[in-house]
């Protein structure tokens, strides 16, 4: 079946089984490799996209759910200034390690600085419980939302 | 703090959060085939027959007819074999694959293999091994350890006040790396080329030389970028290469396989489960006068590094703490399951789990609080190890308790928590470790001989040529740094580049907590000389090479286990504070002091990264991460079921460095990488034991086994 959605500003349509996963359409017929897969299984978050504003994990999101949507991936978000907070907050912070999970942390900050510009603690911790690292131990990551979310605010 | 130490941002950050990184599953392999396995379904049996349907064009089998070689991974010897000829061993062993352009083509052509076995008797596990009239053993080591203290100071011989004799048992554990195992193979020009995530770029050499029995320049082996390791990316790669370079010689086509997680977790290697047997005797002063260790691992199918895991578990059997008589047996066995291999801290975590523990419940016997009794105990400089080595440096643990006990309020809350009750308990606990860095022994000088070579290029740029590997740890900073600050320039000067076999000298494998103390102790050797020689100026080329040489104060005798088993140590002080819910029985570790001793930081954040990053992992072995194993097959398959600790879970770290620089290490600097896992769990069994008055004996702490430990033994709700 055709699929049409927007991906990072750019109108596309795609020949796809109903039942692909939208992570290999953006991996495989995108080449949106920065969109990692940890899992396959909805539960580390390397995975992570924006959709509809909303951050899904493409892994457990079947292509058909993007008919009509809007996708922001890593690679339309890195263009963006406040990305470049973002990164240079992850950092300072030296939150990334081996940088497969971060790419799928920096959209959950994303989505999370949206909803909710000066999160806690508490809240960060929340807001990214559905990432995984195995590297950090996540403070620092924590730490670099915090720095990231004060930026942002300025 | 040394200039050396202050942070700079690490090159690879901004690419890494871009999603730019391109790891082997991103790249782009021009007309490259997929590969597919089919895994043994039994954990012991005869092939009798494998039958394989009728291939479409372009689609091939590789089992081991199609190996040239030896068929065997090489890693301390030839004992894994890269596909089984007549028998499989474990449940998920590789018995051939297939490769082709469709994954579902090859996805129906694997279910279409039928295979028929005869099942054989297997093996499980520790008890399973031991059932046995005589247990199938990998080794069995046995040693008397040294006298920890010099005969001048040992204590009056006095009565014997009691002995303790018990066991511990710890569980596998998986490394879930981020990203899963990847490789990819070409063969062209009458070479293999091979490239994937890796930590050790020369033992792949190594092991696709064998399996091809070709001359070792007709192979070559490029790192791509890793997405984590921690020992779970040491030797397992090799088998993974092996299958792609197979495919890709048969096919003459660049083969691509890529594990998915549960595959990834059924068939890679974990952390050998052990049990640790200790019995120890205390005299009426309250020093510890003698202690048996008997570990025992669970080695699985193949022996692949048990071994080596087991020398480390077996040096670390009695602590940080001096023991004036000490015998030690140690055994791996072999079992029908995929082979346990390495994962940082390599036998220590298991080791130091059980020997801290014991002294806990030493000192409660005595009458004391644990972290009095320890201290009592501790080794000091001068001492003997227990393999009879001499702690020449000095040892900072003293000061470096002092420096967790005031901040956290150890004395005051350890009080209060001891008469806890209610369903909600607070507990505090306290580790004390070392890890001895590098290779065990004279490993490095005997087997490793690494070798390293800088090139200073005619435009100014120095390039540094090793082949160890960036995998998250920050390798690529640190080395850069050293060589930067030694030269005296600025580190975008320095280059690294992800190893390559054609280029790179074999400085060794990725693993021990070598890489800054050894390999980036020879770039600082090899930048000094080019510094003194021929400074990097523009319009010059020079390249310089750098030798390990073993430094010679260092004596050890491997078929006695006696000497020096490392150079040097780095020490480790864990206080951790926890709350625990005795509806639910889940431990929520709230706050952890954690003091090192890592000689110097060649750059403070990225070793406070290694800590928090290391104490979590630590963390979740000894409580979440539980990994059963039943009728020869894991029964946690997925991240689902398989349980790591995630942002709501990790407690408040508080890092703190002191300064003790080693002679022999670049600008000081010691081994970091591996010591921060080690801590943890033994913390969490403390505080665990602090807050409910029942002594611990396994890892992970499940909320069953806590909930039998309350029923059975603790203070009443
Ligand atoms: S790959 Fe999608 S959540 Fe892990
Ligand atoms: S940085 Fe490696 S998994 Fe997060």
């Amino acid at each position: 079946m055709r699929v049409s959605f927007t991906v990072n500003g750019n109108s596309v349509m795609v020949e796809a089984e109903p039942l692909a996963r939208l992570l290999d359409v953006l991996r495989v017929d995108l080449g949106l490799h920065g969109v990692k897969e940890g899992c396959g299984e909805g539960e580390c978050g390397a995975c992570a996209i924006l959709l509809n504003g909303r951050i899904v994990n493409s892994c457990v999101t079947p292509v058909t759910a993007a008919e009509g949507a809007e996708i922001l991936t890593i690679e339309g978000f890195r263009e963006t200034d406040r990305y470049a907070v973002i990164e240079q907050a992850f950092s300072d912070a030296g939150a990334v390690q081996c940088g497969f999970c971060t790419p799928g942390f920096v959209m959950a900050t994303e989505a999370l600085l949206r909803e909710n510009p000066k999160p806690s603690e508490k809240e960060i911790r929340h807001g990214l419980s559905g990432n995984l690292c195995r590297c950090t131990g996540y403070n620092m990551i924590v730490q670099a939302v915090q720095t990231a979310s004060e930026k942002l605010n300025e | 703090m040394s200039t050396i130490s202050r942070s700079i941002p690490r090159p690879d950050s901004p690419e890494k959060s871009a999603g730019r990184t391109n790891y082997l599953d991103d790249l782009k392999i021009e007309g490259a085939l997929h590969a597919r396995l089919l895994l043994s379904s039994r954990p012991q049996a005869l092939l009798r027959r494998v039958e394989t349907p009728a291939l479409p064009d372009g689609y091939v089998i590789v089992d081991y007819h199609d190996i040239p070689g030896a068929n065997a991974v090489r890693m301390i010897n030839d004992s894994w074999p890269l596909f089984p000829v007549d028998t499989v061993e474990y449940i998920g062993q590789p018995i051939l694959l297939i490769a082709g352009a469709d994954v579902a083509v090859i996805d129906e052509l694997i279910a279409a293999v039928a295979v028929e076995y005869e099942d054989l008797p297997p093996v499980f596990g520790i008890d399973g091994a031991e059932a046995a009239n005589s247990p199938e053993c990998f080794v069995d080591y046995q040693f008397k350890g040294a006298p920890g203290i010099p005969a001048s100071e040992s204590e009056k011989p006095e009565n014997l006040a009691f002995t303790i004799s018990e066991s511990f048992d710890t569980g596998a554990q998986e490394h879930i790396y981020l990203e899963p195992q990847a490789m990819a193979g070409w063969y062209e020009n009458g070479r293999i080329t091979v490239t994937g995530p890796m930590q050790c770029p020369y033992y792949v050499h190594k092991a696709i030389v064998t399996i091809f029995g070709w001359e070792p320049d007709r192979v070559r082996i490029v790192q791509a970028p890793t997405g984590g390791a921690f020992g779970g990316k040491e030797e397992f790669p090799s088998v993974l290469a092996g299958y792609v370079a197979l495919a890709a010689y048969k096919t003459e086509q660049p083969v691509k396989l890529v594990l998915d997680r549960g595959q990834d977790i059924e068939i890679s290697t974990k952390r050998h489960p052990s049990r640790i047997a200790l019995a120890s005797t205390v005299g009426t002063s309250g020093f510890v006068q003698s202690t048996c260790a008997d570990v025992r691992l669970d080695g699985g199918a193949f022996e692949g590094l048990s071994s080596t895991v087991l020398q480390r578990a077996l040096f670390s059997v009695s602590g940080v703490y001096r023991v004036p008589e000490c015998s030690v047996r140690g055994r791996a066995y072999r079992t029908n399951v995929a082979p346990y291999g390495a994962f940082r801290g390599f036998g220590s975590p298991q080791a130091f789990f059980a020997s801290e523990m014991h002294m806990c419940h030493l000192a409660r016997k005595h009458g004391e609080d644990p972290l009095t009794f320890k201290r009592r105990h501790l080794l000091q400089q001068g001492d003997r190890t227990i393999t009879g080595g001499i702690l020449r440096d000095p040892v900072k643990m003293e000061e470096m308790i002092d420096l967790a006990v005031t901040p956290s309020e150890y004395d005051r809350k350890r009080a209060e928590y001891e008469r806890g009750a209610g369903i909600t308990r607070r507990g505090i606990g306290v580790s004390l470790f070392n890890h001895g860095c590098g290779f065990t022994g004279s490993g490095e000088r005997d087997i490793i001989k690494a070798r390293v070579k800088l090139r200073s290029h005619a435009d100014g740029k120095v390039e540094v040529l090793c082949s160890n590997v960036e995998m998250g740890q920050g390798a690529e900073t640190t080395l850069r740094k050293i060589v930067a600050e030694t030269l005296g320039i600025p580190m975008n000067r320095v280059e690294f580049q992800n190893p390559d076999t054609d280029q790179v000298p074999d400085s060794g494998p990725t693993v021990a907590s070598r890489t800054v103390m050894v390999v980036g102790g020879l770039l600082h050797k090899a930048a000094l000389k080019l510094k003194n020689t021929d400074p990097p100026r523009p319009g010059r080329s020079v390249e310089v090479e750098a030798n390990y040489e073993q430094p010679p104060e260092i004596e050890w005798d491997q078929s006695t286990f006696t000497g020096d088993a490392y150079p040097a140590f780095s020490w480790g002080v864990n206080i951790m504070e926890i709350e625990l819910d005795l509806l639910t029985f889940t431990i929520h570790p709230l706050t952890v002091w954690a003091i090192y001793d890592i000689g110097t930081a060649i750059d403070e954040r990225i070793v406070i990264g290694q800590i928090q990053g290391g104490i979590v992992q630590g963390i979740g072995y000894g409580s979440t991460e539980l990994l059963e194993v039943r009728d020869g097959a894991f029964q946690q398959r997925s991240m689902t079921d398989y349980v790591i600790p995630g942002s709501l879970d990790t407690p408040e770290i508080h890092v703190e460095l002191v300064s003790n620089p080693y002679h022999d290490g670049p600008f000081g600097a010691k081994g970091v990488g591996e010591i921060p896992l080690t801590g943890s769990a033994p913390a969490l069994g403390d505080a665990v034991e602090c807050a409910l008055g029942a002594e611990i004996h396994q890892i992970p702490l499940t909320p069953e086994y806590l909930e039998e430990l309350v029923r059975s033994e603790g203070r009443a709700r």
